[in-house]
């Protein structure tokens, strides 16, 4: 577990200054977590800011979802992370044919489309398992994720038993990837492209709370965080092109602290 | 675990069935979660006071895993999800 907090990370003495190297979270305007105000929860992003975390929160709901994250995927070109991890291309599953529109149903709704919709059910032309199992809320997954993000965002239930596993993972990750997807959806709802203040219910506080640690799980998986983090980071050149990647890591952890603290 | 009378001839059932044989949820450690979020999750999740959840935090963190809660397995399968719905690491186990 991280103990790294406002204590740890405010200043984030092992980067020394935040330069224009060090990517857009820290060159582009001052460090500000979230507070809690009588109107809410309030943040204040710079553009820069907006943007990495728009990009990282869509591509997490992208990595996680059938359907593409929103209207707007996230920008043609991500503010940068895409972590140089040893597979960068893990996080870019969807093919362009599985995103056939914006308005792709959700589990539990009638998502199979019109091929699926006519006439008896029974007789339909199911286009796939996939689809048949979305509709019902299922997934067709039973085994853990290969993309080591996905399986830690996406774990084991039974780690002794994989045959309960497989059942748990067959009734319930379709309704986990929802969740986690619905969370990013509601940050990028709620995070102006453009930056600016930031203000939430206590509710939105909350799911921003879990899509941020998705966010940090990803990259703490792309880039294999441990509990010495700090000390790696701390010795890495300051052109290791990783850097911008752990600093925007040890941003996000800055941020979620100031935001646990401004929900509890 | 208490014992059957002994006339009381027990059916073959799964243990999961068996109602005194209760199943538990365990949190382990990982180098991400934040200690004041899982706390936070913690009492959020199980209603539990900040001195309990503060303690289990701390026994995920110092001995990289607790049980968090234990009841019946539906009510642990419950547990675990909503629990990767916040991104903790958890699972469940019969507890034998």
């Amino acid at each position: 577990m991280s103990g790294a907090g406002p204590e740890g990370s405010a200043g984030f003495p092992h980067l020394g200054k935040p330069d224009d190297s060090l990517g857009a979270a820290g060159a582009a305007g001052a460090v500000v977590g979230f507070r809690s105000t009588r109107r809410g929860v309030t943040g204040w992003f710079a553009p820069p800011q907006a943007r990495i975390i728009r990009s990282l929160v869509g591509q997490v709901a992208e990595l996680l979802g059938p359907e593409p994250a929103g209207p707007e995927p996230a920008g043609p070109e991500p503010a940068g992370p895409e972590p140089a991890g040893p597979e960068p291309a893990g996080s870019e599953p969807a093919a362009p044919e599985q995103r056939a529109g914006p308005e792709q149903a959700g589990p539990g709704d009638a998502g199979p489309g019109p091929a699926s919709m006519g006439g008896d059910p029974l007789e339909g032309s199911w286009d796939s398992p996939e689809e048949f199992a979305a509709m019902l809320g299922l997934s067709t997954s039973t085994t853990v994720p290969e993309d080591p993000v996905l399986a830690r965002l996406l774990p084991d239930a039974y780690p002794d038993d994989a045959e309960s596993a497989s059942d748990f993972r067959r009734y319930t990750e379709q309704d986990l990837r929802s969740g986690k997807v619905a969370a990013a959806r509601t940050v990028l709802a709620t995070l102006p492209e453009g930056g600016g203040q930031v203000r939430l219910s206590g509710d939105d506080a909350q799911v921003w709370l879990r899509a941020i640690n998705d966010v940090r799980l990803a990259l703490g998986v792309r880039l294999a965080i441990t509990e010495d983090f700090e000390e790696r980071m701390a010795r890495l050149e300051p052109d290791d092109p990783r850097s911008a990647y752990f600093w925007i890591y040890d941003w996000l952890t800055y941020l979620q602290e100031t935001l646990v603290r401004a929900v509890w | 675990m208490s014992v059957a009378p002994a006339e009381v001839e027990r059916p073959d059932v799964k243990q999961d069935v068996t109602p005194d044989t209760p199943w538990v949820t365990i949190v382990w450690n990982d180098p991400v979660n934040l200690m004041t979020y899982v706390t936070y999750v913690f009492q959020t999740v199980f209603g539990y006071p900040k001195r309990k959840a503060n303690k289990l935090m701390l026994d995920v963190h110092h001995k990289g895993r607790a049980v968090v809660s234990s009841g019946t397995r539906e009510s642990m399968e419950r547990d675990v999800q909503v629990l990767h719905g916040y991104g903790l690491w958890a699972t469940l186990s019969h507890d034998s």
